[in-house]
């Protein structure tokens, strides 16, 4: 099958994730648990912090991102989208636009026949990205031109005539769930329930997870806490809006240049949507300007191809930022209620928690992403999830940074922290106490192997943020976050020039400095300094598929894949170092980026450098070179704590963090710097979330924010310095130890926030963002009594 | 039509044709090639695309091509001397003050305005001072401090 979001997530024996984003088929670990993999903890280059290779380049204005290439002959594309939230297309007349001086083509969904064969997450995708008789969101692309210049383009915008007959919608996720609520799609029948519905309805899916007995475990239970929570809808907020270039020939070949988190996905999927075959599209990642999810899915690229193909001219498309807000893939908004039970002592007995989020108007996995996080931080005998994925007209939901985790954490982190104080326990001690641990069987499912939220808590309980005073009007919470991790499909190759440098070729798009990472990580293998090995990212001609760069998964695989890649040129360089030397290649080691003669009858031979071998391959053999292709299972499950301090001032409601300070669990820091980056920068998005950002609709469907002025993402002055401590606790199944990073510290700060206001001001915050106007209002209710 | 425009940008002197509605922004990227100054959002509240004219921080997407006459612009590319990065690339470089790069460019413009300015700026002056300015990877943890020793290194 190809794609995608609808594929189940299938959690293997040692709590990974298969991908559950891309068109790689679901596998699950099978009975090896915990296959020592790990070879090596003493390193010479791990752990440094060089210098990125691509660092010059974005200093300077030299990189080229998405909108910063051209091709000869290129025209404008510009789409046309949907003012409805839910509209009928009743018809679409684009003569005039047609006949415009300066315009190329015009394109609506009649030029993108579907080629989907009968699977229906493609289907929703080429839906997604041309309307196709109904209009499912403000922002919906209905139609699109490609003209020799943008005023052409826009006056042929303008020119489109559409007869839209508007239907009822719905935009709210707890609206869409009642039972005469707007349907957004009459054919939803819900998944998961038996008997199957008569009734078609807005809940595409329900999926439940967990163990135990819950209700028997509430019975046992001394104290309960039981709250309902909601969570607004966010957007990645990437700086760089999505732009492409494309360009299709008439013997249907294709290029496409494009920012994008995993140009192997959008080459697979832009092909089967265009019924091209995969071998003739070539897609090059340019630099890309932030994703944090949201550039995993296609949008404009299909478009593009598309009016490429008709104008037979290359088309370069980017969306304004207005259409990034209101027609890429925000996360979803939620709605969760969470109960948990737990004795005097401090053991929790029971957990439960039902949680709806919103996926737009097609089916997702995203409750079910927020259903099996929800407790996985925790050691539970009995515990149950449920999820149910809802449909609203608002864009169709993609990944943000660890999708649905954060939502479900701030519900079940809070409701953790306000049974510690009802018990009268610590709440660090209280989740020490119930911590998972190796061998604890994870609430979705799995047993975990070797884990770091234990170790998070005690380092947490012992840092100097923990005990440091705290001024007027400011508290101070914690909160842990997970993150399955993904590992998934890598293709690697590392090529040895004639003077000995090397050149590894990733397929995985360096979105933080991954190509610094992985580069140490093969220099330390082959044993050469990091300058002598250069890391670039290929396009799809070039490399096998590659998965996105996702489910923080492009150090730990492109590495674990380079390294093996590393080890098969050394059986290479080995070989060659023995036929210069006329003897066996198993009298030939390689130590210290030298081939070594082993044996006292060789003991005189003096060691081959890489550089002597390289330079004499073209006797020897021909090219040196490695290569490896696997499928990099056993991610390592990743867990963090967070402390924030937060300061309220009691006349506004506004929130200022005032100190904020990350521990989480690494694995091995391949590149320390860029680990510290990733928990800062989760962090302080993990913030915005819980203070200001939020898709706000008008009753008329509409979006009313798309900009950066009223959707507002923290700036410099309104964040303090965000402290980061690193742990290591090797990922045993990655030859360094090496677990993802990316997206764990974005879970904890929705709540790790709230708990710091209740502490501060004895109010429980349920609904995110804690704007001014929502602060204020629960203060105000609080000092009411 | 177009209308023509004597600028000088990073030290150049420049003669373009635009359209009057042009922005400054449209026309750095797509008449003049410096494309190191990057579109956002086109409403001047991200940052990415700052230049400096006349010594001044402005979003180059809010003001009009034909405004640059007898100006003097500023852009990324013009912020190192040959082969020498300016202290601030260096610092942004060594601290890793970037993770995607695409705000750097604005941000190296901002800092370097505010510096021109204050050079020796507290942390709140920095935060205030780049407050105009997005980023979305970092947190601007390590942007503020790669601005504070890059000061260091310009008061010698």
């Amino acid at each position: 099958m190809a794609a995608s979001e609808n594929a189940t997530a299938v959690p293997s024996a040692d709590g990974n994730m298969a991908h559950p984003f891309e068109d790689a088929p679901n596998h699950v670990t099978p009975t090896v648990v915990h296959d020592p993999i790990l070879t090596k903890t003493d390193f010479k280059s791990v752990g440094t912090r060089p210098l990125r290779p691509d660092g010059l380049d974005k200093v300077t204005g030299r990189a080229r991102y998405g909108a910063d290439f051209n091709l000869p002959g290129q025209l404008v594309g510009l789409v046309l989208r949907s003012p409805h939230a839910h509209a009928k297309i009743k018809k679409i007349d684009t003569s005039k636009a047609e006949k415009l001086a300066g315009v190329k083509a015009v394109i609506t969904a009649a030029d993108l026949p579907d080629h989907t064969a009968g699977d229906q997450s493609m289907y929703d995708i080429l839906e997604n990205c041309m309307a196709r008789g109904i209009a499912k969101y403000d922002g919906h692309a209905v139609a699109a031109v490609a003209a020799v210049d943008a005023p052409t383009a826009r006056a042929a915008l303008k020119l489109i005539k559409v007869d839209y007959e508007i239907l009822p919608h719905v935009t709210d996720v707890d609206e869409a769930v009642k039972p005469n609520a707007p349907l957004v799609n009459p054919k939803m029948f819900t998944e998961g329930v038996e008997p199957k519905p008569k009734k078609a309805s807005n809940i595409a899916k329900r999926t439940e997870f967990g163990h135990g007995d819950v209700d028997a475990g509430f019975k046992d239970a001394d104290v309960i806490v039981e709250r309902s929570f909601r969570t607004e809808q966010t957007h990645q907020g990437y700086i760089e809006p999505h732009a492409c270039v494309a360009s299709v020939s008439p013997d249907g070949t294709g290029e496409l240049w494009v920012c994008t988190q995993g140009h192997f996905v959008y080459r697979n999927h832009c092909a089967m949507l265009l019924g091209m075959e995969v071998s003739k599209l070539r897609v090059t990642s340019s630099e890309i300007g932030g994703g944090f999810g949201g550039k995993t899915h296609v949008w404009a690229e299909p478009v593009a191809l598309a009016l490429s193909r008709k104008a037979n001219r290359p088309v370069k498309l980017t969306m304004s930022r207005d259409e990034v807000f209101r027609a890429s893939g925000p996360t979803s908004a939620t709605s969760i209620d969470v109960r948990i039970g737990a004795k005097k002592d401090g053991t929790i007995v029971a957990a439960d928690a039902t949680l709806r989020f919103s996926g737009g108007p097609y089916y997702g996995m995203w409750a079910e992403l927020g259903a099996m996080t929800a407790f996985a931080c925790y050691d539970l005998k009995n515990v149950r999830t449920v999820g149910y994925e809802v449909l609203v007209n608002r864009p169709k939901t993609a990944a943000y940074r660890a999708p649905s985790a954060p939502m479900a954490a701030f519900a079940v982190e809070s409701v953790v922290d306000e049974l510690a104080h009802k018990i009268g326990m610590n709440e660090v001690d209280f989740r020490i106490k119930n911590a998972a641990k190796q061998g604890t069987r994870a609430s979705y499912g799995p047993v975990y192997g070797p884990i770091g939220i234990g170790a998070t808590l005690e380092a947490a309980k012992k840092h100097p943020h923990m005990s440091a005073p705290l001024g007027k009007n400011q508290g101070r919470g914690m909160a842990c976050g997970f993150w399955f991790n993904f590992g998934g499909q890598t293709c690697t190759d590392i090529n040895v020039g004639p003077d000995g440098s090397v050149t590894l070729t990733v397929g995985t798009v360096d979105v933080g400095g991954s190509r610094a990472s992985i580069a140490l990580c093969v220099a330390e293998e082959l044993g050469v300094p990091y300058e002598q090995v250069k890391c670039i990212v290929a396009d799809t001609g070039t490399l096998g598929h590659n998965d996105m760069t996702d489910g923080s998964r492009g150090t730990f695989s492109s590495s674990m894949a380079g390294i093996f890649a590393a080890r098969n040129a050394i059986t290479v360089l080995r070989e060659r170092a023995a036929k210069m030397w006329e003897i066996s290649v198993d009298d030939v080691t390689w130590e210290d980026g030298h081939a070594k003669a082993v044996g006292e009858k060789y003991g005189n031979l003096t060691p081959l450098s890489l550089k002597e071998i390289a330079a004499a391959a073209g006797n020897t053999g021909g090219p040196v070179a490695g290569h490896s292709e696997i499928v990099a299972d056993g991610a390592g499950v990743s867990f963090a704590t967070h402390i924030a301090d937060v300061e309220v001032d009691p006349e506004t409601g506004r929130s200022k963090i005032v100190r904020y300070t990350v521990i989480q669990d690494a694995g091995k820091a391949v590149h320390p710097t860029y680990v510290e980056g990733q928990y800062q920068g989760g962090a302080a998005q993990g913030i915005g979330w819980a203070l200001n950002e939020e898709y706000i609709y008008g009753k008329n469907g509409r979006l009313q924010n798309p900009g950066f002025l009223d959707y507002r993402i923290p700036v410099c002055s309104d964040l303090p310095m965000i402290d980061t401590q690193i742990l290591e606790i090797p990922n045993p199944n990655h030859p360094y130890g090496v677990r993802g990073v990316g997206e764990t510290s974005i879970v904890p700060p929705l709540a790790a926030i709230a708990n710091a206001m209740s502490n501060a001001f004895g109010v429980r915050m349920t609904h995110v963002p804690m704007s001014p106007p929502r602060v204020l209002k629960a203060l105000e209710a609080a000092r009411k009594g | 039509m177009g209308v023509l425009v004597t600028t000088t940008i990073n030290g150049d002197t420049v003669e373009f044709a635009c359209d009057p509605h042009e922005s400054l922004l449209d026309v750095l990227r797509n008449r003049l090639g410096l494309s190191g100054a990057k579109e956002g959002c086109g409403t001047g509240d991200c940052g990415s695309c700052s230049v400096q004219v006349d010594g001044r921080v402005v979003c180059s997407c809010l003001m009009l091509g034909v405004e640059a006459e007898g100006r003097e612009i500023e852009t990324v590319e013009g912020l190192s001397t040959g082969t020498e990065l300016h202290p601030l690339q260096t610092k942004f470089l060594e601290h890793a003050a970037l993770q995607c790069g695409v705000c750097t460019p604005g941000f190296l413009m901002a800092a370097k305005a505010l510096l021109e300015k204050n050079p020796d700026p507290t942390e709140e002056e920095i935060r205030f001072g780049l407050a105009g300015n997005l980023c979305r990877c970092t947190g601007y943890d390590k942007i503020v401090r790669a601005v504070q020793d890059a000061a260091k290194v310009m008061r010698g």
